[in-house]
């Protein structure tokens, strides 16, 4: 008999299979992806999620018979009072009570329904998108550079040393030439020094004498160390992309600003987020909030915290400049912003606010998304096309080379539409 | 030292832990009665110790150990893990493999008596059963099933990197849809040998390669026979094999447009399908084997003093909920429990062989009363299936025990009418009823390729012979049909004749696909 232990074989055997069922099923997990993403909140959409498909693409038929007509006799246990000739009343549903003539890999069951992992969730989620092409070049120019091991080298600073290498040479350097070892050179010594006690041959002595001066001439001119020994340890720098982006989430927190609104750019920033997670390692996140003066805050007061005043949109983006220029260097990091307002803006400022867009906040950024969150129920007017204070001034800044987009969101059903509109992977691109 | 028996000495183990040294020493143990005691003969055994995970994937997988790669695996395992960690489904305590040496799965989860429990049932009970009963001598090859799928893994691995997985996939879908009807009910010739299956294939493509030349691709094709006269419908259908109930094998052999490596495809389906076949056809006893063979082992441990009673009664407790029948109008009730029914049954045969009552003496004249009722269970472990167990052996006492009626469904009536219940007129009826209730051949609808004119249209012909007035499932039988055209390339047409007048009940028919390469 072998007992053999499988607990520690790779796991996951099955995984190749998994991704053959997704892709098989994709057209419906996809469609229940995005009904699953509807439903909850945006919090959430992080988990994995069960999701129900219909067993149409992913059937397996086989010729059975059919579960209805006919004549069937079943053999069961249990009768308690029947007699031969007892008639029973057809139970709902038809026939079927035996299990030998039960369905079959649960075959008629509509639905199929299994739990996608959050990777798997997210991939299917997102799946499409991809970051505008200008960003990419971007993250190509703007490489940072950082230190990796590259083997040794016999220059370098003392800090790097590589005690082992070096002492490794150094011993099979002395192997080599034959150092005389410490240890013989003692019992050399003693021997001498015994046969000066006894008073032996001079002969011998002379000779003994010699060879423990050429030990020690020999263990002169050979160091324990030396220079050509010694080895540091070799770093290169290597150029990465940076990994690691800085969210900016500018949000208009006025009095026009209702919950509703605040509601809609709170998604947007969610799936934004989500979205840049996925591609770098790290994502900071600052929220800006602003009336006539802006102010960094956390995310608790950014949504939930009202404040009374008039609207100046420069303040916001000057604070962020502020921000980038204090802590976050354009080159170690991925600027993205998002700014959500309902278009509000004094008169006053907007020429301000678009020469800071243009001058200041767009060579910064990857990417800067303006959102403009209208009331649901304020359809008729909006859609008439009349166009915000701050709609207008942003026009103007819109240029074919600049990272800027615009969007309209006026209800939940909405954002994630936009959302794809804006990071969709460029067709004509691929 | 006197030879007094001394409990703590005979104890192999204490409590729940288990190591591999309590393993072993267990294994010999229970090895020593199951060989000696009830003259149990098996193939060696290859005890694998896994995790609950990979105990998903191996259900997934069919339960073997290697399997090509299909999206229905993955179906499967999804469906399988949701259950489990909703907490819908327990895990089996074992998997058995039907191959030499039989590989046993364990679990790690399991408790030390667990373990033991498992040893006894897979690896002695089932092993047994696969290494004696004629169905799995006559149609398996248990040296040579895993080298088989190795090589099955990898071809099917390379047609994907040569021909694309999507091509790969419809081939597979269309043979898993038609692996019940890939069986050969009836021996040919010669009896399987996968080790030569693999040579075989492997020796073609080699000479395949070295005969290459594209030459011959150049060389104007010549139409032969196209003014040939048609022959005879009779002489046709005798060239070609008709009628064949074994649809895979017809389409592998016949089929005009599939390139070699779809037809390889088809075989290796084929084979694995009539790997299972024995398994589908003794459930029954195969799980009556080796739940009477557990319980006896640890019955006979526990008398040696081999395992305490707290160990004696934790087995006691899962095995008493494995043979638990509920009854047909409990809830939990889905059908006869193949352990109850099984395990009660040999445990009858037992008896009537060793303490026969006059009743069994009537009904079993060869059985009663013969003494060693552990021959008379080993003969009817290896000459039967569970259809001709049942026929054979089921016994008064055990439909009495059951209290076990027959119903008779009949779409016409409004209601279902009980035809036999457990007394002297309906015992016979019940005996002969479950017995077919265990019958594949009655089970599975019988379906033949019938006729197919190859030199006119090739439209390919299917019967189903209707028993009882059930049909096919129709959008099922639709599917399968498409899969089916898939192969053949050609437009397929399904009959359905009843059985009794010849009468057509229904007729399914798909068109010839289009974009299959041929």
């Amino acid at each position: 008999m072998n007992i053999i232990d499988r607990r520690l074989n790779p796991q996951g055997k099955s995984l190749a299979n998994r991704q053959r069922f997704l892709r098989r099923a994709k057209e419906q997990v996809v469609k229940a992806v995005r009904d699953a993403s509807g439903k909850r909140g945006i919090q959430d959409i992080e988990n994995g999620e069960k999701v129900t498909i219909s067993t149409g693409g992913v059937r397996e038929p086989s010729f059975h018979r059919s579960g209805a007509g006919g004549v069937r006799d079943y053999v069961v246990p249990g009768n308690k009072e029947y007699v031969e000739g007892d008639t029973i009343a057809r139970p709902e549903g038809g026939g079927g009570r035996g299990g030998s003539e039960g369905s079959p890999d649960g075959e008629g069951d509509d639905d199929f329904r299994f739990v996608l992992s959050r990777e798997e969730f997210l991939d299917i989620f997102l799946e499409d998108l991809e970051l505008p092409d200008l960003v990419k070049q971007k993250v190509k120019q703007t490489e940072s550079h950082s230190l990796t091991r590259a083997g040794y080298s016999v220059t370098g600073s003392p800090a790097n040393l590589n005690l082992v290498r070096t002492m490794r040479n150094s011993l099979s350097r002395r192997i080599a030439l034959k150092r005389p070892k410490p240890a013989e050179m003692l019992e050399l010594e003693e021997l001498l020094r015994e046969a000066e006690d006894r008073g032996d041959d001079p002969e011998k002595l002379r000779e003994m004498r010699d060879q423990l001066e050429r030990h020690y001439l020999r263990s002169k001119r050979i160091p324990f160390i030396d220079p050509i020994d010694v080895r540091y340890n070799r770093f290169e720098t290597v150029p990465k992309p940076i990994a690691q982006a800085v969210m900016f989430c500018l949000m208009d927190v006025s009095g026009s600003m209702t919950e509703h609104m605040k509601d809609l750019a709170k998604r947007f920033f969610m799936l934004l987020y989500l979205f840049l997670k996925r591609r770098y390692r790290s994502v900071d996140i600052v929220f800006i909030r602003h009336t006539h003066e802006a102010k960094e805050v956390d995310e608790d007061t950014f949504f939930y915290s009202t404040e009374t005043g008039g609207t100046v949109v420069s303040t916001a983006l000057e604070e962020m400049q502020r921000i980038v220029k204090e802590r976050y260097p354009e080159n170690e990091w991925n600027i993205y912003a998002a700014q959500a307002s309902d278009g509000d803006n004094m008169s006053s400022d907007n020429a301000r606010s678009a020469g800071l867009l243009r001058d200041g906040i767009l060579p910064l950024c990857q990417y800067f998304a303006y959102i403009e969150v209208a009331a649901e129920h304020n359809m008729g007017l909006s859609a008439l096309g009349r166009e915000t204070e701050l709609w207008r001034t942003y026009k103007t800044v819109q240029g074919p080379d600049l990272p800027i987009a615009m969007r309209r969101v006026r209800s939940r059903r909405e954002i994630f539409p936009v959302f794809r509109d804006l990071f969709a992977r460029d067709k004509a691109g691929v | 030292m006197t030879a007094v028996i001394d409990k703590p000495d005979s104890l192999l183990y204490d409590g729940a832990d288990w190591d591999y040294d309590q393993i072993k020493r267990v294994y010999d143990a229970i090895e020593d009665i199951a060989l000696k005691d009830m003259g149990l003969n098996v193939y060696p055994n290859q005890i694998e110790v896994i995790t609950a995970e990979q105990m998903l994937d191996a259900y997934s997988s069919i339960g073997m150990p290697l399997m090509y790669k299909h999206w229905s695996f993955g179906k499967h395992f999804a469906r399988d893990e949701m259950l489990y960690r909703k907490g819908y489904r327990g895990l089996a305590y074992e998997i058995v493999i039907n191959s030499s040496p039989c590989i046993s799965y364990i679990m790690e989860e399991n408790t030390m008596t667990m373990q033991t429990l498992v040893i006894a049932h897979a690896a002695f009970g089932h092993n047994h059963f696969f290494k004696n009963n004629q169905l799995f001598q006559q149609w398996t090859d248990a040296e040579g099933i895993l080298d088989y799928l190795e090589f099955a893994k990898a071809y099917i691995g390379q047609c994907e990197d040569r021909y694309g997985h999507h091509a790969v996939e419809r081939v597979l879908d269309a043979a898993h849809a038609l692996m019940n009807q890939g069986v050969h009910k009836y021996p040919k010739k010669r009896s399987l040998d996968l080790r030569l299956e693999q040579k075989r294939e492997r020796e073609r493509q080699e000479y395949q390669e070295q005969t290459f030349n594209d030459l011959w691709r150049t060389v104007p094709k010549v139409s032969i026979g196209g003014s040939r006269p048609s022959k005879s419908v009779s002489e046709r259908k005798k060239l070609l094999g008709l009628p064949e109930e074994n649809l895979l094998y017809f389409l592998e052999k016949k089929a005009p447009r599939l390139e070699h490596w779809q037809r390889e495809l088809l075989r290796i389906v084929r084979h694995i399908a009539q790997y299972f076949y024995p398994q589908k056809q003794t459930k029954l006893m195969n799980e009556g084997c080796a739940t009477y063979t557990h319980y006896t082992i640890l019955n006979e441990m526990h008398r040696r003093g081999m395992i305490t009673e707290g160990a004696m009664l934790e087995f006691l407790h899962s095995h008493t909920s494995v043979v638990f029948q509920p009854e047909f109008d409990d809830q939990r009730f889905s059908g006869i429990n193949p352990y109850a029914l099984g395990f009660a049954m040999m445990q009858d045969i037992q008896r009537i062989a060793e303490n026969p009552t006059d009743e069994d003496r009537y009904w079993f004249p060869d059985l009663a009363g013969r003494g060693d009722g552990m021959g008379a269970l080993r003969d009817a472990w290896a000459n039967f299936r569970d259809e001709s167990f049942v026929l054979q052996y089921l016994s008064p006492h055990l439909i009495r025990k059951f209290k076990m009626f027959s119903v008779r469904d009949d779409a016409e009536d409004p209601y279902l009418l009980v035809e036999n219940i457990h007394n002297e007129r309906g015992y016979r009826g019940i005996r002969k009823l479950l017995a077919r209730q265990y019958d594949l051949g009655f089970l599975e609808p019988d379906i033949q390729i019938v006729d197919v004119d190859l030199a006119g249209d090739r439209k390919l012909i299917l019967h189903h012979r209707v028993t009882n007035g059930v049909l096919l499932d129709e959008s099922d039988a639709k599917a399968v049909l498409r899969h089916i055209a898939n192969l053949w390339g050609y437009e397929v047409q399904l009959v359905e004749v009843s059985a009794l007048s010849e009468a057509i009940l229904k007729e399914h028919a798909v068109t010839a696909p289009s974009g299959m390469g041929g």
